[in-house]
């Protein structure tokens, strides 16, 4: 009998059972399809940094025609719902009860000030507790008060001086939506979970029921065995990260600059790095129950904190910069906004995908060598 | 009764610790995950690559390029000699912004006409880009009241003067580290309460479980408690690292803090045990695990404020404890708060706990396989 012809019939068997084995418990159909709808739709339109409706409280300690005139330009842009009180105690209060994120507190003498020569103060105070809104809050106000003071100086003839001028350009994400950066992260996350967790399990639970050794006893190989799993697995995973970028683009309406068929190929390449740390951990553990474990505490919160997905890589101590490069997710988050956002840049593409070449050899390879010596 | 329930819980935590991989993964990860994650998570920006194409000759581009050079958040990478050098370098991520000066910068600056500077950034991460333009505007800032000062000029009417309350520095790292410690101790909770039940359930002893005299209600105590317990052991270390490794200040009241901690441990548990009653297999218990912990944290005001979520999904987040732990976790850091302020976060998650263990008892006599 023909050995080549033999091992691809063995391999076909081998998916055959792992597809049937799929079918009976039907989580692992709902990790790779029902978990990216649920998850994607409910973070897509959830999850945003852009802070708009600030709750903000003003006070004028004696409102004038012009403490009402800078009032009004805060009321009128969309980025604050703005509460007038009266005095600035009630307003302190609603800060530290949490209903207003910032005050602006115009003094007694703010009309007779504005034009003498050393100019008046607004004061502001904000609610440092979140430091990433509360900066946001003072660029807004600032942009009201230069506004502002442009209005002003054109209403009485002249042209507001400021010695430099900033012109701001964004690149690639020109409305500074963060959803557009935030879903092609969401997706690289949501994969990340998909891919490990369809495999965390099914070679730990063989393991443990014992029906490995009875594989083993027949005609068919380890590597065999772990490809018709790899294959089984990734076929589901695909699935699911077709659903996961169609969401993307369909329903959240991001831009895919670059090619559809390269993202399929980096996520491909992506998915077996994924499935391979989910074997990988299924082989260690040697039982469901601690694989379960290393999974729950070892893809998720790395994948959110350490991939890039929010918090910028580069602004992170070295040594935690060196651990980043060890999260499987971070090569795929760089890959996945970029091809979004900014279209096929090689130099950026490149050292990714050859991190993940690795990253995917280093978990396949850890599976079968492991899976090897328990035969012995 | 008493000695039955003793016997349980001991037998649960047999479970939990006596296989070494399990013992590690219980005790060593939040640790770690701490320290790395307390670095990792911050909005702060620390050198942020740069580069600079300078135009202009003249004494005061040289002093604007000297602030950004002095300024800590950013390095320069790069310094370009012509326009076209621009898109290549933010294109491959080289750098993340290009300050541009005119060639006539300093003579439109001498002449009082408004020197435009021009900032080029790469918006592919938009938090990060909108950060970098408000340190931008900051130094720009600066420069421009030094210059007013200097050269003798006009005072803008009005200036703004920014205080912040509470994080006076506006660290963001005084923001996330109070929320990892909510997230690691949701985490411990999925980890030793989600898969117990459906290991049983697998191997057949939760059948032999069933007929001890042992009640439901007991049995589903005596596998919440050591959830309950070794969160409860876990936060406390955490908590030590945050204030004396991380200097996070400690304002508000301990009492307030622990008896925040025991009521989300309560609605973590019950949202832990009501999974793992609800799974047959252990895979589904991971992923019961993983569709609770994944949008309780992701949806929790962590990093992205519930604030900028639409209407509709801040109703979703009613029914996340962690949202609820997270305030009090950042009012009694941070605001110095007490029991007066918190009382309306410790109720909802109370709720949550009542019925998800009471669903999970219910769950335990009727959900026979």
């Amino acid at each position: 009998m023909n050995e080549r012809g033999g091992s691809l019939m063995r391999l076909k068997g081998l998916v055959r059972k792992e597809f049937l084995q799929i079918a009976r418990d039907p989580s692992s159909i709902a990790i790779a399809f029902l978990m990216p709808l649920f998850l994607l739709v409910l973070f897509g339109f959830g999850v945003s940094l852009d802070a708009d409706h600030l709750p903000v409280a003003l006070v004028a300690e004696q409102p004038t025609l012009d403490s009402d005139d800078f009032f009004s330009s805060i009321e009128g842009s969309h980025y604050f719902v703005p509460r007038r009180f009266l005095t600035m105690a009630s307003a302190e209060e609603a800060m530290r009860e949490g209903r207003v994120n910032a005050i602006v507190h115009l003094r007694a003498d703010f009309a007779k000030r504005l034009s003498s020569r050393e100019g008046a103060d607004i004061q502001i105070i904000v609610n440092g507790v979140d430091a990433n809104t509360a900066r946001l809050t003072q660029g807004y106000l600032q942009g009201v008060w230069v506004n502002w003071l442009d209005r002003r100086a054109r209403n009485a003839g002249r042209d507001l001086v400021m010695p430099v001028k900033l012109e701001e350009r964004v690149w690639y994400n020109s409305d500074v939506k963060s959803r557009n950066f935030l879903v092609p992260g969401l997706v690289a996350i949501i994969m990340t979970l998909i891919g490990t967790l369809l495999t965390a399990l099914v070679m730990a639970r063989e393991w443990e029921r014992g029906t490995l050794e009875a594989l083993l006893v027949t005609p068919v190989s380890m590597t065999e065995v772990l490809l018709g799993k790899i294959i089984a697995y990734f076929a589901l995973g695909t699935g699911g990260m077709l659903l996961s970028v169609g969401l993307a683009v369909w329903l959240f309406g991001v831009p895919l600059v670059g090619s559809f068929w390269l993202l399929w190929i980096c996520a491909s390449l992506f998915l077996i790095a994924a499935l391979g740390m989910g074997l990988a951990i299924s082989t260690m553990a040697r039982n469901q129950f601690v694989a379960g474990q290393i999974a729950i505490v070892g893809t998720f919160l790395p994948a959110f904190l350490l991939s890039g997905f929010i918090f910028d890589i580069d602004s992170m101590p070295s040594v935690v910069q060196f651990i980043t490069h060890l999260i499987v997710a971070r090569y795929f988050v760089s890959i996945v906004q970029t091809l979004f956002m900014a279209g096929n840049v090689w130099s950026v593409l490149l050292p990714n995908v050859f991190a993940l070449i690795v990253m995917a050899v280093f978990f396949m390879g850890i599976t079968w060598r492991k899976s090897k010596k328990r035969l012995e | 009764m008493l000695t039955r329930m003793i016997a349980l819980i001991y037998k649960e935590f047999l479970a939990l610790l006596k296989d070494p991989k399990s013992r590690l993964v219980l005790v060593a990860p939040p640790m770690i995950q701490l320290l790395v994650f307390g670095y990792a998570a911050t909005f702060d920006l620390r050198n942020v690559e740069y580069a600079l194409y300078n135009e202009d000759k003249g004494i005061a581009s040289r002093e604007l390029v000297a602030a950004f050079d002095g300024a800590p958040a950013f390095r320069r990478a790069a310094t370009l000699q012509s326009e076209e050098q621009i898109a290549p370098l933010v294109d491959s991520r080289g750098v993340l912004m290009v300050v541009h000066i005119g060639p006539r910068f300093s003579s439109d600056l001498l002449a009082n006409r408004g020197a435009p500077l021009q900032i080029i950034v790469d918006g592919r991460d938009s938090n990060t880009a909108m950060i970098v333009l408000n340190y931008v505007s900051t130094i720009v800032e600066r420069f421009n009241t030094q210059w007013i000062k200097d050269h003798g000029l006009e005072n803008a009417p009005a200036k703004l003067d920014v205080r912040a309350w509470f994080n006076p520095n506006l660290e963001s790292r005084w923001f996330f580290i109070p929320g990892i410690i909510g997230m690691l101790t949701l985490v411990t909770t999925m980890l030793v309460t989600a898969l117990t039940v459906a290991r049983e359930r697998e191997q057949g002893t939760f059948d032999q479980l069933l007929v001890t005299p042992l009640r439901p209600g007991e049995i589903l105590l005596g596998k919440a408690l050591p959830g309950f317990i070794i969160g409860f052991i876990q936060a406390s270390v955490i908590l030590l690292i945050a204030t004396k490794w991380f200097d996070v200040p400690l304002l508000g009241s301990l009492p307030a803090f622990y008896a925040g901690l025991s009521v989300f441990l309560v609605s973590g548990v019950g949202a832990g045990m009501l999974i793992s009653s609800l799974a047959v297999t252990q895979q589904q218990g991971l992923l019961g695990a993983f569709l609770f912990m994944v949008p309780a944290v992701i949806l929790s005001g962590f990093a992205t404020p519930i604030a900028n979520m639409p209407r509709i999904v801040q109703m979703v987040t009613l029914i996340d404890p962690l949202r609820y732990f997270l305030v009090i976790l950042r009012k009694v850091f941070l605001e110095g708060a007490g029991f007066d302020v918190l009382m309306d976060q410790f109720w909802p998650m109370a709720v949550i706990g009542a019925a998800t263990l009471a669903m999970a008892s219910w769950l335990f006599r009727h959900r026979m396989y």
